[in-house]
This record gives C-alpha cells, sequence and structure tokens, in this order.
C-alpha cells in the first residue's frame, strides 16, 4: 500500500506569482504541483502526492486561523496519512504558515507532518518544538538537498521506525529529552568531556541548553511633551532611485536619511527598497510604512517636543539575524548620542 | 533589530502586521498594523481615512512608549 501525502506549497511555488499574488486565498489541487514533482520523486513507490493545497503567504500571515482552519478542511477531503510542508528556506512568512499548518494538522489530524526550513527562518523558532523540522539551505539552491531528505523523514514517520538523533536525521532540534543506557557511568562521561575540553578536542553534550535571548524592557517613557522620537523601519523605505543601492533582500546595510523639511513622504521623493512584499503602495505613500506625515502634524500640536530630523531603514528580508543585530546596535549608538528619548520601528 | 535598539537603552514599539514574529523575536511594546504591504494605511479608504488609521496607530504607540510593562505587551487598542 502507499501513503497518501498532501503538500502544502505558497504561491509562488506553485507558480501563480511573486509579491503582487501574496493575497491569494487557498485553494487545492489533485496531484503535484511545483517542488511537489521532486516530492513524488523522492517519495518512490512507497508514498503518493494525492494532492497539493496552495495559499498566498500575505493571506496567511494576516488570517493565520482562518487560513489554517480553511487548509485543514480541504486537507481533511483528501485522506491523508502525513503533510509535508515547504521547504521554506529563509522565508519568514512562508516559514510561518508551514509551522502553524504542520502545527494544526498534527493537532487535529493526528497524523505526521514535515517541514524544512533555514535555522534562522522564525518558523523554526516558533514551531520548532512542536514537529519535525528538515534543516535547510537559506534559499531553494538547496531544494535538491531539502526534499529527499523530507521525504526520507516523513517515510520513517509513517512507518513507525524510530528516529536518531537530531544531527543524525538532519532535523531542527526539538529539545526532546530521551532516556538512553550506556556502558559508561554518567560521571565517568562527565569527566571525559571535562577532560578533552580541558585538551581542547571535540566532544559533544548529551544536554545542550536551551539559548534565551530576551532584553527586559525599557521604563516608560515619563515626559512626552519633552520627547525626541525617531523613526526606525525594516520596511526598506527610502529616498526614490535607493541611493545606498540597498538590498531587496538579504540586505547588507542600513540607509540613515535626513527629513529635516520633510512634512510628507510623497511618491515623488520616497520609495521602498524591499523585495519582499508588494511595493506597490509603499511606493504610492510611504507614510504607509514611515509614518512621517502624521508624526510632524503631532509635533506641531505639541504632542511630542521633536521628530528627529533622520530615520533609519533596512530590508528585512531573508536578512540574516547577526547583521540585523549588527544595523539595530549601531543605529541605537547614534539615537542615543543625539538625545534620542523613544523610538518607533515599524516592519512591514 | 528591536531588541538591539532595547538592549541599548531606548524604549522601543514596534508597529507590525506579523505579531507572532515580533514576538518571537522579542520585541517588547508590540502594535498590531494593518497589512503586510501597507503596515499604517490602507489603501481601499480615502486618503483622509487612511491618514485617520496612521494617526491612531501613532497615538497607540505613543500610549504603549508611556506605559509600564515587566513582560511583552501587545497594545490592541
Amino acid at each position: 500500500m502507499s501513503y497518501r501525502i498532501v503538500h502544502y506549497i505558497n504561491q509562488f511555488y506553485a507558480g501563480i506569482g511573486g509579491e503582487e499574488k501574496a493575497d491569494i486565498r487557498p485553494e487545492i489541487r489533485e496531484g503535484v504541483v511545483g517542488p511537489g514533482m521532486a516530492l513524488k520523486g523522492a517519495l518512490g513507490s512507497e508514498a503518493t502526492v494525492v494532492a497539493t493545497v496552495i495559499c498566498g503567504d500575505s493571506y496567511f500571515a494576516s488570517n493565520m486561523e482562518q487560513a489554517s482552519a480553511e487548509i485543514l478542511e480541504m486537507m481533511k477531503q483528501y485522506k491523508p496519512d502525513a503533510v509535508v510542508a515547504g521547504p521554506a528556506f529563509n522565508a519568514g512568512r512562508y516559514g510561518t504558515a508551514c509551522g502553524a499548518i504542520c502545527e494544526a494538522v498534527m493537532k487535529n489530524l493526528g497524523i505526521p507532518a514535515v517541514s524544512g526550513m533555514y535555522p534562522e527562518n522564525p518558523g523554526v523558532e516558533m514551531y520548532k518544538k512542536s514537529f519535525y523540522i528538515v534543516e535547510t539551505p537559506d534559499s531553494a539552491v538547496g531544494m535538491r538537498k531539502a526534499i529527499p531528505a523530507m521525504a526520507k523523514l516523513v517515510l520513517k514517520l509513517l512507518k513507525g521506525e524510530t528516529l536518531g538523533t537530531p544531527a543524525e536525521e538532519g532535523y531542527i532540534e526539538r529539545g526532546i529529552r530521551k532516556n538512553k543506557f550506556y556502558d559508561k557511568l554518567a560521571a565517568e562521561r562527565a569527566v571525559d568531556m571535562f577532560v578533552a575540553k580541558l585538551q581542547g578536542k571535540p566532544f559533544v553534550t548529551e544536554y545542550p541548553m536551551p539559548v534565551f535571548d530576551r532584553v527586559p524592557p525599557n521604563p516608560a517613557v515619563k515626559d512626552m511633551k519633552n520627547a525626541t522620537i525617531a523613526l526606525v523601519t525594516s520596511g526598506g523605505i527610502c529616498p526614490k532611485g535607493n541611493p545606498d543601492h540597498i538590498e531587496a533582500s538579504s540586505a547588507s546595510k542600513f540607509g540613515e536619511y535626513d527629513i529635516t523639511d520633510v512634512k510628507d513622504l510623497t511618491c515623488d521623493d520616497f520609495c521602498t527598497a524591499h523585495g519582499g512584499y508588494d511595493a506597490t503602495y509603499a511606493d504610492q505613500d510611504a507614510d504607509r510604512v514611515l509614518p512621517v506625515d502624521v508624526l510632524r502634524d503631532m509635533e506641531k500640536e505639541g504632542v511630542f517636543k521633536k521628530l528627529y530630523n533622520k530615520f533609519y531603514s533596512t530590508v528585512g528580508n531573508g536578512t540574516a539575524v547577526a547583521s540585523a543585530k549588527k544595523f539595530g546596535a549601531e543605529i541605537a549608538r547614534k539615537l542615543i548620542a543625539d538625545g534620542v528619548t523613544a523610538v518607533i520601528l515599524t516592519s512591514t | 533589530m528591536v531588541k538591539e535598539i532595547e538592549r541599548a537603552g531606548l524604549p522601543v514599539v514596534h508597529v507590525c502586521t506579523i505579531v507572532p514574529i515580533s514576538l518571537t523575536v522579542g520585541a517588547n511594546r508590540i502594535i498590531p498594523a494593518v497589512a503586510i504591504p501597507h503596515p499604517l494605511g490602507d489603501p481601499s479608504k480615502t486618503a483622509e481615512e487612511e491618514k485617520q488609521i496612521r494617526r491612531r496607530l501613532v497615538e497607540r504607540s505613543l500610549k504603549a512608549l508611556q506605559t509600564e510593562i515587566t513582560d511583552q505587551t501587545v497594545f490592541n487598542d
């Protein structure tokens, strides 16, 4: 017997379109679509892709609960034994959608679900505890490696085979602890590791510690009337023509732009450099992403003292966490040096 | 970026559409926005209505900045 698999992909991989089609509602098609062809090949005769659900990334991200429910109903009609979603690589909305759907499938249908993502995809942090996510490279260049790994994992789960460690199987650690018997006592193993560490030799911990990086909130602004407010965005707003050539994705830099006499971001002077959302609306009126017009009004009314005379902008689209950290720290340093009180940061 | 600005000591409010991502990233003061391609606007409305929507979101942001919190908080109204 061949297992029945339903595959989930976004509008881009379905060949429907890019950001301009990211708001399409979910639909289901019989058989394989796009990367489903490679999945079909990797599954061989043991499992069949019976149907493919396609949904726009923005539609899903903006209507997560409703979209998940709609998609589950569609999937049910095809009586799947398992669901495969993606791979989403480093696409944030797509990864979030894959994660939410797989989690809902496991919870509501009680069948295995597998996805594939780059470790920095926000979908990993959100859903890695709920189901198996195969680690992939950050872009579709890694498709040929990702699909066979996902197929192998889902087949193992379907057959009820015991899975090895994350490193052995290629999935992202879920924080599950398993008891295991060793010939050597724990104390001996610990001393062995310690000795290896002292000698600068490699060793593998049996219990990696989770890393939590949380920053406590700063105290509230007490005197808004005397405050200087600064604007920062990951939505890619920049002067028309993108003078600093901020990349449309995987940005390597941020821009600093003077708005001393700017009362309103008009389409003659400002646009977006972002390649991860439909730029139509931001190009028409960049205030939709960076609210300079409203802040100028409020500055005039005396709600706060001053809108800081520069804004900082980068493109948050597949941008490495390490880069974003560096940008944030540099921007903060400049703002503090100039006496800014508080920041409004907008994201698309 | 939000977290590094906060870490440096500046109160920061994150206006964004996908709140779960903002929570995962570690923003503390979060304002849910309108939609991904136009977080602080709505092209289906008239220019005036749109500016009012934006004004409300900015007012809510300033209110969030003036609110003492101890943990991640989503300011819905």
